[in-house]
């Protein structure tokens, strides 16, 4: 903040009701999510002698990694008002990828060629999306078929592995470094979270990606391009979701076509979980993260508290429904 | 008891603007009504009324001498009130019977019985005089054919009223003429058939009454065989006495051209139109909706291609493909509707105002908020937005301040050529005599401003020159002095034979 920029303009008087509406329902946006974190955390301290440990809290940092990365992604696409159903499928293509470019080439080279496959996916499906037009929901679905059908042809339906003299180098990213002992998978989320971050809030890509999401037609007459946005977006979620793959394979020391099946339909629940608008144009990054986090705090309870975990799968659902609704509620009071 | 409809001292106001003061027309069973004004008259909001889509302020609908509630279209169609819009509201991929007896299938215990619908669509085509062939898909149907669906369900339904909104403006001439003749067959049989359009001779050729608003005020109701085309021009034409308009600075008589645009060309709603506007000069650009205005305007800005047809900035040609080319050649467009094509609502004032103007406040792409906010707050302040929060959504301003934010986001990018598309539509007296002030300001200032409005009295009190067009041609071009009314609306409206 600066002393001589007014925050308002010299004109400004009370909020008007409507105006005061408006920033109460934002409120509820923000903390309702917030709110919801503190509580299961305080009620899991409470319930339990094991939740508030190093082991359990590196664990859970551990655990949110692979949703939590593709979830970044998902994060930028739903703002620019498309879908990319197909970041698991790439996860696993980039995931063999990276596995035999490491038998050929070594571990670095293995997951720069890891990375740059997801980067090429992404870039792929932007151009179906933008270039022919057609749904991202119902392209993106597609690719996603086509991509783990050359996962298996890849692999031959087998499990792939690095030599075994790279074994330990390939499976850096789950190896604890201090000071603290998370994992580096776990930093590399961490980065993740914060080059997004950077990327949504503080760049002119981010500001488009809300402008082409909330009103494309307004967009496109303030000089945006609607199709170059969009597929940065999906080219972005293809680059995550490779890494996370790099994470699961670095994990299982090993790669196969059927590599986080179904993680994509997690990502984006844990984003809308978040507040995301599913309808494009409102959402953060910080809410990815929060999102992702309440469903690893649900599950994570369940395991400490021994509960069975067929409750915790209706649990998740309704938890969805009800952000989703929640976000349905405060959309129409403004209309 | 009176038998047939009435609308009784019609009111009605949206958000603090009123558009319909006490308006009375009493419709008699086997007459055709015409409904006349300039756009922006309460025809449509009239029709909306009788027709349940609005309620109004005040005032009320009488059916047979009692008044009734219209609540919604159901509401209205129950009391065999139909309209057939300009929007068709056919289900395309069905076919023409289906269609007709849309949600009003013959059935017995849930299943449908095709043949009584055959049946009885055997019977209304014999009723209205013409027949389609029944197992066609409506979609593929010509637009003339998929008017005569709507109006065989509006039959169908037992209309006792029918509204039809501009039926013609999308009908050839051997269409219209058919389409007049059911006009005249339908009334025949006892319909009361509201026919709202902008072809005058239309009007006077089929209609027993005609009716002309102006301003949201009932002007005349009187036999169509006392009037001419002349006589109606001039009752929609007269002056409004409410809105005072600022004076424009003077143009500098060696005033350079900022914009010349060439023969510019696309489909059939721009055909070969050229235009000028000058270092400080507002020009005018009147028409019917649909003659062409907003679609020139686009193809200069770049928001649509040209087929054919070049666009000068200051005498050197641009490219223009695309808004982004548009902008880079010093031109801006405030754009029709501020909500599906301006604003962001549910973004920050500050958000949408920087939004065109991003890439000249960012440093390596990276934003700088204080640069934003500087930005943002000068064109609120310029701009007079009042209670504005800058950080605030745009969607809890009102319609007034809201249009203020979108000119601020663009007048912030300091164009030399600044086009606005309806600057006023929806605004309170207020916030339009502001919006009026500013215009005139920004063309002292040496901006050239492209105008179009609906509203002929603005066209012609804001602008130094006034442009005319009419099914995508210029049909008239008349200085401030000499630009009346009437003369520009005897211009903006159609007479059937030019049409090609």
């Amino acid at each position: 903040m600066t002393a001589t920029v007014p925050q308002t303009a010299p004109t400004s008087t009370t909020p008007t009701p409507q105006e005061r509406r408006g920033r109460r329902s934002q409120l509820a946006r923000d903390y309702g999510i917030v709110i919801s974190i503190a509580v299961l955390v305080l009620v899991l301290s409470v319930t339990t002698d094991t939740f508030l440990t190093g082991s359990n809290l590196r664990n859970l940092a551990d655990q949110l990694v692979v949703v939590g990365i593709l979830a970044c992604g998902a994060t930028l696409c739903i703002i620019s008002g498309v879908f990319d159903l197909s970041s698991s499928a790439v996860l696993a293509v980039s995931a063999i990828v990276g596995v035999l470019a490491t038998q050929e080439f070594g571990v670095a080279a293995g997951f720069l060629v890891a990375v740059a496959v997801g980067a090429l996916l992404g870039l792929v499906n932007g151009l179906i999306v933008t270039g022919i037009g057609v749904h991202s929901f119902i392209a993106t679905l597609a690719s996603s078929i086509v991509f783990r059908g050359v996962a298996v042809l890849m692999t031959g339906g087998a499990i792939v592995y690095p030599l075994t003299d790279q074994m330990i180098d390939f499976r850096t990213l789950n190896y604890a470094v201090q000071p603290i002992g998370l994992t580096l998978a776990s930093w590399l989320f961490f980065a993740v979270l914060a080059i997004t971050w950077v990327l949504l809030s503080r760049t002119n890509f981010g500001r488009s990606l809300y402008a082409v999401g909330g009103n494309p037609e307004a967009a496109r007459l303030a000089g945006i391009s609607v199709e170059r946005t969009r597929i940065m977006a999906l080219v972005i979620s293809g680059t995550c979701a490779a890494l996370a793959g790099l994470v699961l394979a670095s994990r299982a020391g090993s790669a196969q076509a059927s590599l986080g099946t179904g993680l994509e339909l997690t990502a984006i629940a844990a984003t809308v979980v978040g507040g995301t608008s599913i309808m494009g144009g409102e959402g953060a990054i910080w809410r990815a993260g929060a999102g992702v986090l309440i469903l690893q705090l649900f599950s994570n309870g369940f395991n400490l508290l021994g509960w069975d975990t067929t409750y915790q799968q209706v649990l998740t659902g309704a938890l969805i429904l009800i952000a989703v609704s929640v976000d349905q509620v405060l959309r129409r009071k403004r209309k | 008891m009176t038998v047939g409809v009435a609308l009784q001292g019609i009111v009605k106001s949206y958000a603090g603007t009123q558009v319909l003061h006490g308006v009375s027309v009493s419709f008699t069973p086997g007459r055709v009504y015409g409904l006349v004004g300039e756009n922006g008259a309460g025809k449509s909001t009239l029709m909306k009324i009788l027709t349940g889509v609005e309620r109004p302020t005040a005032g009320s609908v009488v059916i047979d001498g009692e008044p009734v509630v219209l609540r919604n279209p159901a509401d209205a169609l129950a009391r065999q009130i139909s309209i057939i819009s300009q929007e068709l509201t056919t289900v395309p991929a069905r076919t023409v019977l289906d269609n007709v007896f849309l949600g009003d299938w013959s059935s017995r215990g849930g299943f449908l019985r095709g043949a009584e619908d055959r049946r009885r669509y055997e019977d209304l085509c014999e009723r209205v005089g013409f027949r389609l062939d029944p197992d066609r898909v409506v979609g593929a149907l010509s637009i003339a054919a998929q008017q005569q669906v709507e109006i065989l369900r509006a039959v169908s339904r037992g209309s006792r009223l029918l509204v039809m909104d501009e039926p013609t403006a999308v009908l050839t001439d051997t269409e219209t003429k058919a389409l007049l003749a059911l006009v005249r067959r339908l009334a025949d049989q006892g319909v009361i058939v509201v026919l709202v359009s902008h072809f005058l001779e239309e009007i006077l050729g089929v209609a027993d009454e005609i009716t002309v608003l102006r301003d949201g005020r009932h002007i005349l109701t009187g036999p169509a065989a006392e009037q001419t085309a002349e006589s109606l021009v001039t009752a929609m034409a007269g002056r409004a006495v409410d809105v005072m308009f600022p004076p424009l600075p003077e143009v500098a008589a060696d005033a350079p051209v900022v914009l010349e645009a060439r023969g510019l060309v696309r489909s059939t709603a721009v055909r070969n139109v050229d235009l000028t506007v000058r270092r400080g000069e507002i020009v005018g650009l009147a028409g019917l909706v649909g003659s062409g205005r907003s679609e020139v305007a686009r193809l200069i800005f770049g928001a649509d291609r040209m087929e054919r047809g070049e666009v000068l900035v200051n005498g050197r040609p641009v490219g223009v493909r695309s808004p982004a080319d548009g902008m880079r050649a010093g031109i801006a467009m405030v754009p029709e509707s501020r909500k599906d094509q301006g604003l962001h609502l549910n973004q920050s004032i500050a958000s949408n105002v920087t939004l065109p103007s991003m890439r000249r406040l960012a440093r390596w792409g990276l934003r700088r908020g204080r640069a934003e906010r500087a930005l943002a707050a000068d064109a609120v302040r310029r701009l007079n937005v009042r209670g504005a929060n800058l950080l605030g959504p745009v969607w809890t301003l009102s319609g007034g301040n809201q249009q203020k934010v979108l000119f601020a986001k663009w007048v912030a990018r300091r164009p030399q050529l600044l086009i606005v598309d309806e600057p006023t539509r929806g605004v309170d007296v207020g916030a339009k005599a502001e919006i009026h002030r500013l215009l005139a300001e920004l063309a002292a200032d040496g901006m050239a401003v492209l105008l179009i409005s609906s509203e002929i009295d603005e066209v012609i009190n804001m602008a130094h020159r006034v442009v005319v067009l009419r099914q995508g041609r210029v049909t008239a071009e008349v200085d401030a002095p000499e630009a009346t009314p009437e003369r520009v609306l005897s211009a903006a409206f159609a007479e059937r034979e030019d049409l090609s």
